[in-house]
């Protein structure tokens, strides 16, 4: 195989572009303000001390200079809209449009977060319905909003924890966190003050039952559980899981990053979990946005319903919705305002766009697409647990490492084919993993391009090694000096003296 | 399902491929007795018409085409069309965090021209990626104090956003961190000598926020000097940060969290805004979340990459700076966009209006009712006191004239009675703020 072989894509012109500062010039501007309609100040008399005596120097450019940065650095980024973008647990779903334009219409896009009850009963009815359908989704008991991302979720969720464990007396000192599990866990669990206990998963990539028996104590606040885990596995022992822990008083939070592969086929809440964080932005097709916005609320049970972050939206019997405050046992707050109500907005467009019967779909589609990669590759890349999968699948790197390609190298040399690589050495239980999440949003057209990008890189790997290696080579820039970037960091941009 | 890619005919291909006869065998992990058996309780399917019919009417039922004379940590500030044009680019809204460097270079050259606008705006040295918000950055920027001091108190000012006070409450509560607070005296600023009396050996930082929640300007200086006489750091919140196009930027704060909202982003409800957090270089190995670096690639030349990751909870696990993961990418991007179309002299001159506005507005405000904290610098908002419930007058506002009023203070602040904060923006008409000022009574 050579380049030459590739055929998903084929080089084109890429503007080069500086940084913005580079544009600047004094003179040069992109708005026009309004004929003020009040007197003017004197704005060294009004602020005294207080007033900015040199102005921050942030470029001076057009509105044409503005379009061509940004639309040419959007061509040097990758995304979902150009094709399969196969980040195992981030769930790169299509975002769809509809979605975007309903956040945007003035009454929603344009809503103070303090206004009125009174003006805010769409926004507000926004959130119920919202609520109320992720809680039938989860057949969880009750919800918050509130927290703006993932792990912004599992840190209210462990505080859900806590506060009910204190309610009853002990706080208690330890939560339990599979080795498989994302790093947010662990640092989750330590800002709410508790120690973190691993607990080793067995040959089948499963949380083991017995270690777990073994390690659950007084001592052991919960357990935080990616369900399916990081592995694509179920935890066929769930049940079993929840009442080891709920014998000995402890709670099951399930992180549910993984929730692409259930929805409309299973309920969390049916299989003893106390409670949860759902990612809109990865499950219910919120954009990802170049890392964020997020939005992560937690669904849990009745008897953690107490303690949920203020406020919630309540319907009184004349159907007016209002903001209740008056919780008593309340965590708190976790953001001010309601969270990120804009992604709540995208959420249940998404909802409403597929009913029960299109999310079904979805799950099942998601589910068979990473079966179908999974049986085309299988025998290509290694399978460390034979254990069947779900949603996603993970590889390791152990045939390619004997000819010296690791799993970050077969990642640039599929960029090169025309593919965001998958998740790279995560999760750390497998060594050198490569981690795969098609997502329902794949054609068949788009899987089988993507396993003959696969194979080919195996061939590669066999045929010529030092071709990736080298890779990528269709990119503008290609292996960056990260270690160089760490030990004399450059975080900012500054003029060149002249 | 219109956003699903395959015929059935594909679908029944596939299984066979796998080798098995239906979909139900790949979903044979889960037990039976969870599987569910049913359709879920959701209304059905609807078209993308329907959708937007719906939420047009949810839109409806919405204050639209009122005046906010409301700010309180959310600002209405126009937002130039560019922004949205540009942002509804896929290759900007459906990418991930820039993982890839090879294929993510406009997410992070946009990032590094974020960071160095920020130090610029807060004349700090170095800014992260973004936070959530301005309430969670407040309360990272705490933690972050105490990492660096090794000291286990913080002190907050009482005339910090209440909310932010809750959410930097809910953060310390499991982490041994007690937190005090510092009231202000009557021209609205922090009570130096209560400060002052305040610090101990254990204080890591003290919180102010500028302008604070009564839209007064503090005297960063002054309260710098107190703090660092005792050996804590100065954390330097601010919620509006339009006032930093005229305001002194805090050059005395160890660690300036910025909410951003003001450049360019919807109010939305509340969110998703974009925090951030900005400090000094020798504190660059505590700070929180994601930095990007500037670095070459193989052949020389320059790039940008994701750095300093060892910060991070994905390697660091339970020691990390902090459990965040994302940041508000996009949303820093508009303020990116936002600092461009402004820049250096239109920024000023935005701000400059802010003021007129709000000077006139709290003018003729003033003359139905009190103002307080009358004795200090203040940037777009203002605080006046009426005979009248604060909430009446809100409501009589809304239905009546289409006004978004003040804020109510007496659920944070009992004390200041029938209290209010209001604010005035470049896009508060006088028209609007004479009809306001018409339904204040003295």
């Amino acid at each position: 195989m050579s380049n030459a072989d590739i055929t998903k894509v084929t080089t084109n012109i890429s503007q080069n572009e500086g940084l913005i500062f580079e544009h600047s010039s004094p003179g040069k501007k992109a708005y026009r303000l309004r004929a003020l309609d009040v007197p003017e100040v004197d704005a060294a008399a009004e602020l005294g001390s207080a007033l900015r005596t040199e102005s921050a120097a942030l470029p001076e450019v057009s509105e044409v200079e503005i379009i061509r940065h940004f639309t040419r650095l959007s061509t040097w980024n990758y995304a979902v809209d150009h094709g399969m973008y196969p980040l195992g647990s981030c769930t790169m779903k299509y975002n769809p449009r509809v979605n975007e334009a309903v956040a945007r219409l003035d009454g929603i896009a344009g809503a103070h977060p303090y206004q009125p009850e009174q003006s805010s009963q769409g926004t507000l009815r926004i959130m119920k319905a919202l609520a109320d359908q992720l809680i039938e989704i989860t057949g969880m008991d009750a919800i918050t909003l509130q927290p703006a991302a993932g792990a912004h979720g599992e840190l209210t969720g462990i505080l859900l924890m806590r506060a009910y464990l204190e309610s009853k007396g002990n706080a208690r000192k330890k939560v339990l966190i599979p080795d498989s599990a994302h790093g947010t866990n662990p640092a989750t669990a330590a800002m709410v003050g508790y120690q973190v206990e691993n607990l080793r998963s067995n040959e089948n990539g499963m949380v083991d039952l017995a270690a777990l028996e073994a390690q659950m104590n007084e001592d052991v606040a919960g357990l935080m559980l990616t369900n399916p885990n990081t592995l694509g596995i179920f935890e066929e022992q769930i049940a079993q899981i929840a009442e080891i822990l709920h014998r000995k008083g402890g709670l099951l939070y399930m992180d549910g990053a993984n929730m692409n592969a259930l929805v409309a086929k299973a309920r969390p809440g049916d299989f003893g979990v106390d409670m949860m964080h759902l990612n809109l932005h990865k499950t219910f097709s919120t954009p990802h946005g170049g890392g964020g916005p997020g939005s992560g609320p937690v669904a849990c049970k009745a008897h953690l319903e107490p303690f949920l972050p203020k406020p919630i939206v309540v319907e009184s019997a004349d159907g007016r919705l209002r903001l209740d405050y008056d919780r008593l046992q309340s965590i708190g707050r976790v953001r001010a305002f309601f969270g990120n109500f804009g992604m709540h907005v995208r959420a249940l467009a998404y909802i409403m766009a597929n009913g029960p019967d299109g999310l079904c779909q979805t799950t099942e589609d998601a589910v068979l697409n990473a079966n179908y990669l999974r049986k085309k590759l299988e025998g290509t890349f290694d399978l460390p647990y034979s254990t069947p999968t779900m949603h996603e699948v993970v590889f390791s790197d152990k045939f390619q490492a004997k000819l010296g390609i690791k799993t970050g190298d077969i990642a640039k040399r599929l960029i090169d084919y025309g593919f965001h690589p998958y998740t790279v050495s995560f999760p750390m239980v497998v060594h050198g993993a490569l981690m795969i999440e098609p997502t329902e949003s794949e054609p068949l057209e788009e899987l089988d391009l993507f396993v003959d990008a696969m194979k080919s890189i195996a061939q590669e790997a066999i045929d010529s090694p030092e071709l990736i290696k080298n890779a990528p080579y269709f990119t503008r820039l290609s292996r960056l000096d990260e270690t160089a970037a760490a030990r004399k960091p450059i975080l900012r941009w500054k003029p060149e003296r002249k | 399902m219109r956003y699903l890619p395959k015929s059935p005919a594909e679908r029944q291909q596939m299984l066979s491929a796998i080798g098995v006869s239906s979909i139900d065998e790949l979903f044979a992990p889960i037990p039976a007795q969870f599987r569910l058996t049913r359709d879920l309780a959701i209304p059905a399917q609807m078209a993308e018409s329907e959708i937007v019919d719906w939420f047009r009417a949810r839109s409806n039922e919405n204050a639209t085409g009122y005046d906010i004379l409301l700010g309180a940590g959310a600002y209405n500030h126009y937002r130039p069309l560019v922004i949205d044009s540009l942002i509804s680019r896929g290759e900007w809204f459906t990418a991930y965090t820039p993982y890839q460097p090879e294929i993510a270079q406009g997410t992070l050259q946009a990032i590094f021209e974020f960071q160095t606008m920020i130090c610029e705006l807060t004349g700090m040295e170095v800014a992260n990626a973004s936070m959530y918000d301005g309430s969670t950055g407040a309360a990272e920027a705490v933690m972050m104090a105490i990492r660096i001091t090794g000291r286990s108190e913080a002190i907050l000012a009482r005339s910090v956003h209440p909310e932010y006070r809750e959410v930097i409450a809910t953060y310390a509560k499991y982490q041994g961190l007690p937190l005090t607070e510092v009231a202000f005296t009557n021209n609205g600023r922090v009570d130096l000598a209560a400060l002052d009396a305040a610090i101990n050996t254990q204080t890591a930082c003290v919180l102010i926020q500028s302008p604070n929640f009564f839209g007064t300007i503090e005297d960063v200086a002054a309260i710098a000097e107190v703090v660092h006489a005792k050996g804590a750091l100065l954390v330097v919140s601010i919620a509006e940060a339009l006032s930093l196009g005229i305001v002194r930027p805090p050059s005395e704060a160890d660690i300036v969290s910025l909410e951003a909202q003001s450049f360019g982003v919807p109010l939305s409800y509340g969110g998703p805004y974009a925090g951030v957090i900005a400090t000094r270089e020798k504190f660059i190995r505590q700070i929180p979340g994601r930095l990007v670096g500037q670095t070459t690639d193989r052949n020389g030349k320059r790039g940008f990459v994701l750095t300093l990751s060892t910060r991070e909870q994905h390697i660091r696990r339970e020691k990390a700076t902090s459990n965040i993961c994302t940041n508000q990418a996009l949303v820093a991007l508009m303020v990116n966009i936002y600092m461009d179309v402004y820049g250096r002299v239109g920024l000023k001159e935005l701000a400059e209006q802010n003021l007129a506005k709000a000077a006139y507005a709290r003018n003729t405000l003033g003359e139905k009712a009190k103002i307080l904290f009358d004795g200090a610098p203040r940037f777009n908002e203002f605080v006046i006191q009426t005979r009248e419930d604060a909430y009446e007058i809100s409501h009589r506002l809304a239905s009546k004239n289409k006004i978004i009023g003040g804020f109510p203070l007496r659920k944070f602040y009992p004390e200041l009675g029938n209290a209010a904060v209001w604010c005035a923006t470049e896009l508060t008409s006088r028209a609007a703020i004479d009809a306001a000022a018409s339904e204040v009574n003295l």
